[in-house]
């Protein structure tokens, strides 16, 4: 755990961010903001048939961490499988970042993996209606 | 305690009657406390009103009939007094006991604008305000099928009053304002927007929380209906603030909260009211912090409002010179003379909270975030932005130390511009 905050893995994961933009055809994408600062951020995958992350994207703005830690995310995510996402934890998302976040940044670094969690929790859920095309 | 008259301020005095000023951050860093827009801090004398009245004489008031109930109901119209005189209310049944500003807006939009607007009538407010003086009449209009209306801003983040005739008509019941934005700082024309709202038969209800720590207020003299303020931003206590009101409008508003201290008589079925201000302080009022914001206006008033204001402008005008020589850092809001000691700051390529992260790391305070003023940050097209907030403790070394900061801030981001090694991602 570094004590400097913006250190150059959160700088380098800011500048020159992993996956950034648009999947051209993902299997889902969510986004969400945080409403006191307006830090946006929106997490795209796409998930091959063994339930496995093959690519992970985001977009977004706002400030170093909440960017930095969506880019993280992504580079870290991709080639789990969807039920090892269910066991990734805030405390392993804050890990993954190597700073120490006063309690009032924790909301920024975990944007990306609240995005992430609120899309998992819903691809559980059964289809309401099935699709009949 | 530092005194009055027209001695040079002394800061360095008062500073001593702050107690959590004297103190070391982090990496032994002093505290640069500027976000008083937020909360203002305490002087001793505050501190030491909350503590004599839980060490000698706590008891609830306008009950008990002994003698600590007498004395601290005593304390606490005592309080009402000073408050009264504070802001020139003519009765002193026209200071009503909140928990804030916030607390008062609401009593104002249930207990005045649910009773009395009408479908197809307008409150006229602006995009500078709070959410506090903006949500309350949002849920009243949709409760009464009023409608709000948008006096615009100038570029400069001025309320455009040039075609207010259009909008300020007969239709409009009450124009709802702030008399200084805690965003841009900009110092609203209170007596003018009264004048201009009684001639078309409308009220006024504004919004002191930042003006009536910072500067003279005198509902008389600008002739305005409504008042709100918070104590925590007067240098008092947190959970108590105030509703001013002219005597007649509180007679007629209906109750909001309801309870024990409001009723005149209760029945099985119905209940009729107790005469303002108990009529809106249902329950037991948080009377110690009552009486510690007296105290706070009597230190306030010691050291003399206009002398603040004189002190804090002249510390504005220097936090604006020393700012604007900064590259890559725009201030919000208008000229320093048409504003408070607030200034909200956008730098280029740099997060406000990135920004008060790293000011925090040299003991510099401040706030990041839209302040509570969504459309205000929408209209300017940004989702946040960072604002020191002055107050006459604070000192033009304080703000060398914010420029400093602001300084080793950018360059955190600076020197990586373009020299970092080459894009793996």
């Amino acid at each position: 755990m570094s004590d400097e905050l913006y250190d150059d893995h959160i700088l380098d994961h800011f500048e020159s961010p992993y996956h950034k933009g648009h999947l051209d055809c993902p299997t889902c994408s969510h986004s969400d903001k945080n409403p006191i600062c307006g830090d946006q951020v929106t997490i795209e995958l796409s998930i091959d048939e063994n339930q496995r992350v093959r690519q992970a994207f985001f977009d977004g703005k706002g400030c170093a961490i909440s960017q930095a830690a969506a880019s993280i995310l992504c580079e870290s995510i991709e080639g789990k499988t969807l039920a090892e996402l269910q066991e990734f934890q805030a405390k392993d998302m804050l890990d993954l970042l190597k700073v120490r976040l006063t309690a009032s940044r924790q909301k920024c670094g975990l944007l990306g993996f609240k995005v992430l969690k609120t899309m998992l929790y819903s691809l559980e859920q059964p289809k309401a209606v099935e699709e009949t095309a | 305690m530092a005194t009055s008259g027209d001695l040079p301020f002394d800061v360095e005095s008062v500073r001593r009657d702050f107690p959590i000023l004297d103190q070391r951050l982090l990496n032994d860093k002093p505290l640069v406390y500027l976000d008083t827009a937020a909360t203002s801090q305490k002087p001793r004398i505050v501190i030491d009103k909350l503590v004599e009245c839980c060490e000698k004489y706590n008891s609830n008031v306008h009950r008990g009939i002994h003698q600590l109930g007498d004395r601290m109901t005593t304390e606490l119209e005592n309080a009402r007094e000073i408050v009264q005189r504070f802001i020139g209310a003519k009765d002193v049944d026209e200071i009503v006991f909140t928990s804030g500003t916030t607390m008062s807006l609401n009593i104002v939009a249930h207990g005045w604008g649910r009773k009395f607007l009408k479908p197809g009538d307008e409150i006229l407010v602006n995009p500078m305000e709070h959410h506090a003086n903006l949500v309350p009449w949002q849920l009243a209009a949709k409760a009464t099928g009023a409608v709000l209306k948008y006096i615009p801003l100038t570029n400069d983040g001025r309320l455009d009053l040039s075609h207010l005739d259009e909008l300020l008509t007969t239709r409009t019941k009450l124009v709802a304002v702030t008399a200084m934005s805690n965003v841009l700082g900009t110092i609203n024309p209170i007596g003018e927007l009264a004048q201009r709202a009684h001639a078309v038969g409308a009220l006024i209800c504004v919004d002191g929380a930042q003006s009536v720590p910072h500067s003279s207020t005198n509902v008389r003299a600008l002739n305005i209906d409504f008042l709100a303020f918070s104590g925590h931003k007067l240098y008092g206590p947190t959970g108590i603030g105030v509703l001013w009101a002219r005597k007649e409008l509180l007679e007629s508003m209906d109750p909001f909260l309801a309870g024990g201290h409001m009723i005149r008589e209760v029945f099985e079925q119905s209940s009729t009211w107790a005469d303002p201000p108990a009529k809106f302080e249902a329950g037991t009022c948080p009377f110690i912090e009552a009486v510690a914001l007296g105290a706070a206006i009597e230190y306030v008033t010691k050291l003399g409002i206009d002398r603040i204001a004189k002190y804090e402008h002249q510390l504005s005008v220097y936090a604006h010179q020393r700012l604007n020589e900064v590259p890559g850092v725009r201030i919000l809001g208008p000229s320093v003379e048409h504003k408070g000691a607030i200034l909200s700051l956008v730098i280029d390529g740099l997060h406000a909270h990135d920004l008060s992260d790293l000011l925090d790391r040299e003991g510099v305070a401040i706030r990041a975030g839209h302040h509570c003023t969504m459309p205000l940050h929408e209209l300017l097209g940004l989702t946040s932005s960072a604002r020191a907030s002055l107050a006459f403790y604070n000192t033009r070394s304080e703000i060398d130390k914010l420029i400093e900061a602001i300084d080793s801030a950018k360059k955190v981001f600076q020197r990586r511009s373009g020299s970092r090694p080459g894009a793996t991602r």
